[in-house]
């Protein structure tokens, strides 16, 4: 990194954890935020261009994908591309299968679109974590920015609007399928008449209510948590590198073996993801008691 | 990490993926899915029933070729039957014309033999008489003693 600023530990890794944010600052008006503190002061109305830049470009990329398929998808014998993803819709159906009981089309398929989504964005992480900040920094350059002053996080589940946008989306769909097929007073009673009976009132509405909302919470909290730690411990070790060639080797296999390790964790919390997704689902689709 | 404006745009944008897969990417390939269930099914199936087809045909053609092979062997008895029947038919017959034949010689010679001595008789009547009439001259009256000259002459 090219820089007039002194390189330190600390503001490499601040660096990697700020978002490409526009919006409006209140003392430099419209335009990308220069530091962590400029985006913070930019308050609500701005926007994180990299989340919004990858998320929908990997969601775009799963839908095109998907799609293509779709469009020629045969009853015969399969091939490729095709292959590739019966095999996925198959996994996600069964999964539907094994956790939904009620009937409801849209079930499967956002838990399809919530899997591939959430893991392609996921596996952002295992590219080289300096590979596409530093390509953009020197892209902006060419225009004249200091590159220290661009930021861009690549992966977007380590932003928590991402997944918190998602997990809200998710809770959005619990509370209407709960009213709508408990109705108003269903709902209501399930959150104030259990577990204690009517007389314990308010310890139920607090059980029941702490477990409604907890489920947003935890859903994008584990995927937001899960994702940051990854990628914190990515560029820790790339703090490795610059020193020693001991250091370079010993930075690179570490690398190496995290980075193999996570393939799990992308995948995992993606199937997590979509597991607990179905499931809250099918709570919301139930009569309990 | 703030919280900002992204949050609703990753809402939406979720949204709107859900909605598309759900329309344009999850159904074609999950009926697809089941219209090949239903074929392999359906393949199992007609390859069972052609499977019993088989069986029952070999089963018939089987019996056919029991059934033809007891009719020819029988034909082929029969034709036996037949042809020593002709053969003993053709004997009989050969057997039949030759003695017919024998007969017939026989009767013709017996025939010759019947008129040779008739002929010799008269002959030996006529020569007898004449004998006696010239050795007796004309004592002896041919007509009174036809009758003796008779019965000589047919006890030659």
């Amino acid at each position: 990194m090219s820089s007039s600023e002194i390189l330190t530990s600390q503001g490499y890794i601040q660096h990697h954890l700020t978002n490409l944010t526009l919006g409006v600052h209140p003392e430099h008006g419209f335009g990308f935020a220069h530091s962590s503190a400029d985006a913070a002061a930019m308050g609500f109305w701005a926007v994180n261009v990299d989340t919004v830049f990858f998320s929908v470009l990997l969601g775009g990329l799963f839908i095109w994908f998907f799609k293509g398929v779709a469009e020629k998808v045969t009853a015969g014998i399969p091939a490729g591309a095709q292959n590739f993803v019966e095999w996925i819709v198959d996994f996600v159906e069964d999964n539907v299968r094994g956790s939904f009981n009620a009937k409801n089309a849209m079930v499967a398929p956002l838990a399809l679109t919530i899997f591939a989504w959430v893991f392609l964005m996921n596996l952002m992480d295992l590219l080289p974590v300096d590979l596409l900040p530093y390509l953009f920094g020197q892209f902006i350059a060419v225009f004249g920015a200091d590159p220290h002053h661009v930021f861009l996080r690549v992966v977007p589940t380590t932003d928590p609007n991402a997944t918190f946008g998602m997990a809200l989306t998710v809770f959005f769909l619990v509370l209407f399928y709960s009213v709508k097929m408990k109705g108003v007073g269903g709902f209501l009673g399930e959150l104030t008449l259990q577990p204690f009976g009517k007389f314990g009132l308010p310890a139920n509405l607090l059980l029941e209510g702490i477990s409604l909302l907890s489920k947003p919470l935890s859903l994008a909290l584990r995927l937001f948590g899960n994702m940051y730690a990854g990628e914190m411990i990515f560029i820790l070790i790339a703090l490795l590198y610059g020193g020693s060639m001991t250091l370079n080797i010993t930075g690179g296999l570490l690398q190496f073996v995290w980075a193999v390790f996570h393939i799990l964790i992308i995948t995992l919390q993606a199937f997590i993801f979509m597991v607990l997704t179905i499931v809250y689902l099918d709570m919301a689709h139930q009569e309990h008691h | 990490m703030n919280i900002n404006l992204t949050l609703l745009i990753q809402m939406i944008s979720f949204a709107v993926f859900v909605w598309f897969c759900m329309q344009y990417v999850w159904p074609p390939i999950v009926t697809a899915l089941a219209e090949r269930k239903t074929k392999i099914t359906e393949g199992l199936a007609a390859a069972e029933r052609g499977h019993q087809e088989r069986a029952r045909g070999e089963q018939h053609a089987q019996a056919l070729l029991t059934e033809a092979k007891a009719t020819a062997a029988e034909i082929v008895t029969q034709a036996q039957k037949r042809a020593t029947e002709i053969v003993e038919e053709a004997k009989d017959d050969a057997r039949a014309e030759g003695g017919r034949l024998v007969a017939a010689a026989q009767a013709e010679i017996e025939r010759e033999t019947n008129r040779a001595r008739e002929e010799l008789r008269e002959r030996v009547a006529a020569l007898a008489i004449a004998a006696a009439e010239k050795i007796l001259h004309k004592e002896i009256d041919v007509d009174t003693h036809r009758s003796l000259v008779d019965t000589f002459a047919k006890q030659l």
